[in-house]
């Protein structure tokens, strides 16, 4: 058991760096670089030259890669080029902010998907699994760009029960913060529970027909008894590698909703950063969104493994 | 007159199909339960006969519906019954024991728990009265140590303790009527003999009723007081077991019995034609009718009502069953097989021995298996051309190990396989030339799994003729049509999808696929055990005749004695995979044997209530084979004591020309085997 989890959290390590390298490459095999970029016209003899000495770009890649890993393993990622800020600064309100957004989405969605999917499950093919399963499929399809975009629409404009956009300062408080995440989050939230629903209403389901709950049935023990002693547990295991998926995919959701929204998050950082060419930050974010996908799935492989006595005693025996 | 406990009326089950149509699965079945009786209801997959058990406790699987009639338990109807009151008579009434322990106890739930679960439903035994009863029913249904088998989860017991348990749960609520769904089939010969026993005490132990649902009359013959003979979804025999069994007045049972093979009888059984008719299919008249020897005329446009004979105490559906009762003795008539053996030697295993173990580094950088108690060891045997060779044992007796070992799926650990005497097939797959992996073909047990669900029935059988031989157009048309012939199936049969065929028709698609490689030895595992027994016996004849033909030479692996008897040349014994008893099929079946063939022979269950399985040894799981002596130490009632513990047994060989690997004298081992 321990050697497996020790396993997974090497695998995971040996991601990251090849993450690291990929970005690193890439950012160099890039025609141009920071210089250049920073000093546009001006990018040539004397300047430039004093430029590379200044970033440290004189030396060899290899070396440049080295001391930018060591230093970012100890969390510094060197400089923005914007903002002439250390991105760790640039970076920590930011993912803050963006921490609150997705797991506002998480606790709010996962129980939704989780009630709903069961629901579903249990009256399948009745009038609520026909009702709340059109639901989901047509959130499941709508992109979140188009949604955030309606409900900016309807609720914002039409209605004006809340701010359309968020125009706060990036190190506002939590509180002053709250109101204007509501929007977001139901963008966010919608695809993300729409899809989990759907995956814990078909393993329930393969659930409901197996031999042992018929058996359940058959040995006389009541019905929501079945439900929560025979089913769930049994339905839920394999749902939780789907959530971490989910949730992992999320990602790519926040960065958009971000932008639609101009909510200051890592989400936006990633676009804005991408534009101005900041190639630190474009790093710096690559590696953390690896390390957050990476952790996520890593979690949710743990709790596969303390949960299902199946493959706990397995890994005992061998 | 014993008291009537379930009463089933006039009872009809069925589905819609898609274009609206009523389908019957279940047709107007009337029968009664008595107390204290056991009732063996029989019938190939398909016949209904678990809708109806299943019906007999108010549940009617998901699709299906009550079309008419009832299920009457204490003067109620079960099928109309709210799900609340059922919930009080299930359990605690009428208890079920599923076919398949393993799939129906609830994975994430400990053994414990789930029984009980039943007691706290079904009892008012406060909470250490409970764990005492808990600890009594794993005791009765005989379960070693019964305190730590109840903190265990269902997967970390073996598939009969798993049925012991299964059992144990449905004795919890002390039910009057206990429901049996084919509940030993699956396990091991041994296993299954020693359930089926205490399936028995139990019945007489308790008085409890039982009704007993198998597609196998071997097993139905040793428990039931009464037979239920079903096809496609009708009662067509019922009557008192021991007549139904020595004198069947129906064709179909006929039939079926004269199907079975038999340990005493060497030689292919007789075959029935046809199969089942689906559900659904318009039939007037009898519907076994295009099956039956028997059938007249009138069996095509009229259809038999359910006769009562009085003086039998028999109720039967057939216009001719007078005639069959004069003659209907089973006489059964076997092919006698033909053997088409060459002195040539075809395969050569030698001091083969095969391991699962796992490789540590050094021995991937060596490539080498380093495991002193590999899990196959010690295999000797020399195969002639156009014999064939059966491989015995129960699971995890190596048997199928073997088998991949020749096939080339799994690397040997040592020792040579020698094809013709010159090619060596000791390598892996990846080493062999494509002509080394066409003169072996496999078949596999199940049909289902082995054919490609998408490809049509010509595009499998294109497969080897276009890999091995390059055919293609009308040669490779002509082929196909030929190997279909061979295994009579129509041409028609070219288009279509393997879902659309039976059983048996899959498992001609799969034995012409492996004829069209035309290779020299055909390996089958276990290549019969998913049929029903009147296609089994199809099957056999169909492998017999191609054998005959083509002088192919068969590896044949199977846990079912009698159908090795009847099939085989030439037998091997595996325990743990090491062997036993090598020699000629007519010698294995006779005194003396190894004391492990022994066991396997006393746990054949034959359709004959007269003989009855003798259990010599428990059935104890092994995991590992023992690191020194007899491989069947463990278990060998005959045990010497140091001698077996510590010494591999000697090869000692009988005057014809039988191998038997044991420290006990023959001669001894004779006179204790035959009293």
């Amino acid at each position: 058991m321990l050697f497996l989890i020790i396993k997974r959290i090497l695998l995971g390590l040996i991601t990251l760096f090849i993450v690291s390298l990929i970005t690193f490459v890439g950012t160099e095999i890039l025609p141009g670089d920071a210089c250049t970029t920073y000093l546009e016209r001006q990018a040539f003899g004397e300047q430039l030259e004093a430029c590379y000495r200044r970033l440290g770009l004189n030396v060899p890649a290899y070396e440049r890669y080295v001391s930018w890993a060591v230093n970012a393993i100890q969390g510094d990622f060197g400089y923005s080029l914007s903002g002439e800020m250390p991105i760790k600064e640039v970076l920590g309100p930011r993912i803050k902010n963006s921490l609150v957004l997705a797991s506002a989405a998480i606790f709010i969605g996962i129980p939704i998907a989780l009630i709903l999917g069961i629901v579903t499950a249990l009256w399948r093919d009745k009038l609520p699994d026909v009702a709340i399963s059109t639901v989901t499929i047509f959130a499941m399809t709508i992109p979140e760009f188009i949604s955030a975009t309606l409900l900016i629409l309807i609720i914002a404009i039409w209605l004006e029960w809340l701010p359309g956009i968020v125009i706060v300062p990036t190190d506002v408080s939590f509180f002053e913060l709250l109101p204007n995440i509501i929007l977001p989050v139901i963008a966010i939230a919608m695809i993300m529970t729409a899809h989990m629903a759907r995956m814990v209403r078909s393993s329930v389901i393969q659930v409901m027909a197996s031999e042992y709950v018929q058996m359940a049935i058959l040995k006389g023990v009541p019905y929501w008894k079945m439900v929560f002693k025979h089913v769930l547990p049994n339905a839920l295991l394999p749902a939780i590698n789907v959530v971490a998926l989910t949730i992992a995919w999320l990602l790519g959701g926040v960065v958009v909703t971000e932008v639609v929204f101009n909510y200051p998050g890592l989400g936006r950082l990633v676009i804005e950063s991408i534009s101005n060419r900041d190639l630190p930050t474009v790093q710096a974010l690559a590696i953390i969104l690896a390390s957050i996908y990476v952790s996520i799935n890593l979690l949710a492989d743990l709790m596969t493994l303390m949960l299902n006595p199946r493959l706990k005693t397995l890994q005992i025996r061998k | 007159m014993t008291e009537i406990i379930q009463k089933v009326k006039n009872l009809s089950i069925g589905f819609k199909s898609k274009k609206g149509e009523e389908i019957l699965i279940l047709r107007n079945i009337s029968t009664n339960i008595k107390k204290g009786e056991t009732v063996g209801i029989v019938g190939e997959s398909g016949s209904g006969k678990s809708t109806l058990a299943l019906a007999m406790m108010g549940y009617v699987k998901h699709g299906l519906y009550t079309i008419g009639g009832e299920c009457e338990f204490n003067s109620s109807n079960l099928l109309k019954m709210k799900n609340r009151d059922l919930e009080k008579i299930r359990g605690r009434k009428i208890a079920m024991i599923p076919q398949n322990a393993g799939q129906a106890l609830t994975p994430n739930l400990k053994i414990g728990y789930q029984i009980d679960e039943a007691l706290q439903l079904h009892s008012d035994l406060k909470e250490e009265e409970r764990e005492q009863k808990i600890s009594e029913l794993l005791n009765k249904v005989r379960l070693p140590s019964p305190e730590t088998i109840a903190l265990r989860y269902p997967h970390e017991l073996s598939g009969g303790q798993q049925q012991r348990v299964a059992v144990a749960m449905a004795l919890a609520g002390t039910p009057d009527l206990l429901l049996l769904d084919e509940p030993t089939t699956g396990l091991d010969v041994t296993t299954q003999a020693h359930v089926l026993e205490l399936l028995n005490f139990i019945a007489k132990d308790t008085g409890t009723s039982m009704v007993y649902v198998s597609h196998d009359l071997g097993a139905i013959a040793q428990v039931s007081d009464r037979i239920i003979v079903m096809y496609s979804g009708e009662i067509v025999l019922e009557g008192p077991s021991r007549d139904i069994l020595k004198k069947p007045i129906h064709p179909y049972t006929y039939g079926l019995l004269k199907s079975i093979p038999k340990l005493s009888l060497a030689g292919l059984p007789q075959s029935m034609p046809g199969s089942q008719p689906q559900p659904g299919t318009m039939h007037r008249g009898c519907s076994f009718f295009d099956r039956c020897d028997f059938s007249e005329e009138k069996c095509k446009s009229n259809s038999p009502q359910l006769e009562y004979l009085e003086e039998l105490n028999t109720s039967v559906r057939c216009f001719n069953h007078k005639s069959l009762m004069n003659d209907s003795q089973v006489n059964q008539t076997v092919n006698k097989i033909k053997t088409s053996l060459q002195d040539k030697e075809i395969l050569n295993i030698s001091e083969v021995s095969i391991s699962y173990a796992k490789q540590n580094l050094l021995d991937q950088v060596l490539n080498r298996i380093s495991d002193d108690n590999p899990t196959v060891k010690d295999i000797n045997i020399n195969i002639k051309k156009g014999e064939t060779i059966a491989l015995v044992g129960e699971s995890g007796s190596g048997k199928s190990t073997i088998l991949k070992s020749i096939a080339g799926l799994l690397r040997t650990k040592g020792g040579v396989i020698k094809f013709d005497q010159k090619r060596n097939l000791s390598s892996d797959l990846k080493e062999r030339d494509p002509n080394d992996l066409r003169i072996i073909q496999l078949i596999f047990q199940n049909p289902d799994e082995s054919l490609n669900p998408n490809h049509t029935v010509e595009e499998i059988i294109a497969q080897p003729l276009k890999l091995y031989f390059g055919l293609k157009g009308e040669e490779l048309k002509k082929n196909i049509k030929e190997l279909l012939q061979k295994v009579r199936l129509g041409e028609f049969y070219m288009s279509r999808y393997p879902r659309q065929l039976s059983g048996g028709e899959k498992q001609r698609v799969a034995v012409a696929r492996a004829f069209a490689a035309k290779p020299d030895i055909i390996l089958c595992d276990e290549v019969t055990s998913a049929l029903d027994v009147s296609v089994q016996a199809a099957v056999l004849n169909l492998l017999q005749q191609l054998k005959e033909d083509f002088g192919t030479t068969y590896i044949f692996v199977s846990h079912d004695l009698a159908v090795v008897r009847a099939i085989s040349d030439r037998v091997a014994v595996l325990y743990q995979g090491r062997l036993c008893e090598v020699g000629p099929s007519k010698d294995v079946y006779q005194f003396p044997s190894h004391p492990y063939t022994e066991v396997l022979l006393g746990a054949v269950l034959e359709p004959d209530p007269d003989i009855k399985p003798k259990l010599v040894a428990e059935d104890i799981v092994e995991e590992k084979p023992p690191q020194k002596g007899c491989s069947f130490q463990g278990r060998c009632s005959r045990i010497l004591g140091d001698i077996c513990k510590n010494e591999i047994p000697p090869w000692q060989i009988t005057n014809s020309g039988n191998s038997i690997r044991c420290h006990i004298p023959l001669k001894e081992l004779q006179k204790d085997q035959i009293n």
